[in-house]
């Protein structure tokens, strides 16, 4: 199950936890994979673990003309692009009256607008192959809100809304749009909570724990796999039953 | 009949699987064809790649019709 031999897959974001496991378990079922992300290094760490089939294409997604460029450098390290896996996610936490223009503005940059723009460079290799799988990486705060994260939670749920859209349009054409919603997840981004954060978290979670970065790849993996083609426009909430919805 | 039309009407019967008489150049891709949008942004790819040209989106919004098409296309060569 899950074979995507002879598929090739960008994943942005991947030199962060839930990335790098998403592009492990890409590359283990078979595909191709191209690592984005900012941090060189990291991302020559995991191709050099991950050896043949996978390929660095770094990329700064607050920069409009890198992220245009992205699919075409990574359909051409790879011979194909059938897979985007929108992963790249950052932060920019701040009680709402005092959230800064600037600091909205960045967090749905990147976190939005560049996944819309790759969604957009990656359709029409996608319509010719009447095949595709898009997977973007959404949250769980995307659909509950989270305090101190007005511009974290409009980004994630904005993702939702817009992988619904794009769904609609071309499902006639093989290609499927879906969302990954992560709980807690046990990464960089979650290492930055307070022990008394995480106090207050793991009690509303019915599974008591964090999640492992593998688990959400599983999901994206099921999603980019050829055995998921018809669903689409749904949201697969991988969060321990901290919300189930 | 031009090449370029003949070219074009070749595309169009393909891709919408419409009878080759219909295909007339009068006819809308929309209204006469039964094409949806998805389909004439599908079109103008075909297009691009047969004859080797750019139709930017501004462009390709003016274009249609057949006729529209091949007017459109023999201006680009």
């Amino acid at each position: 199950m899950f074979d995507l031999s002879g598929k090739s897959a960008l994943v942005t974001g991947a030199s962060g936890g839930i990335g790098g496991a998403i592009a492990r378990a890409l590359h283990g079922a078979g595909a191709a994979v191209a690592l984005s992300g900012t941090r060189e290094g990291p991302l020559e760490a995991l191709r050099d673990e991950l050896g043949e089939r996978a390929h660095v294409v770094a990329a700064s997604l607050s920069d409009a003309e890198a992220v245009e460029a992205l699919p075409g450098r990574a359909s051409k390290a790879m011979g194909g692009l059938d897979v985007l896996v929108n992963n790249a996610g950052i932060t920019r936490d701040q009680i709402f009256m005092r959230m800064k223009d600037e600091e909205w503005a960045e967090v749905i940059e990147v976190n939005l607008t560049a996944s819309m723009r790759l969604c957009r460079a990656v359709m029409r290799p996608m319509m010719k192959a009447r095949w595709g799988r898009i997977v973007n990486v959404s949250s769980v705060v995307g659909a509950t809100g989270n305090p101190g994260q007005a511009n974290y939670a409009a980004s994630k749920g904005g993702l939702v809304a817009m992988s619904k859209a794009i769904a609609y349009e071309v499902a006639s054409r093989g290609i499927t749009v879906n969302c990954v919603a992560p709980g807690f997840i046990g990464t960089a981004m979650t290492e930055k909570l307070t022990d008394e954060q995480k106090e207050g978290i793991l009690p509303q979670i019915p599974m008591r724990r964090m999640g492992a970065p593998e688990e959400v790849a599983a999901a994206a993996l099921y999603l980019a796999s050829p055995e998921a083609g018809y669903v689409t426009g749904t949201v697969l909430h991988v969060n321990g039953g901290m919300v189930m919805i | 009949m031009s090449d370029t039309a003949e070219r074009v009407k070749k595309i169009v019967v393909e891709h919408l699987n419409v009878e080759e008489d219909k295909v007339t150049k009068e006819a809308s891709f929309i209204d006469d064809l039964g094409a949806d949008s998805l389909d004439t942004v599908e079109l103008v790819m075909a297009f691009e790649e047969e004859f080797g040209i750019e139709i930017p989106d501004d462009a390709a919004e003016t274009i249609q019709t057949v006729g529209d098409a091949v007017g459109f296309i023999d201006k680009q060569k």
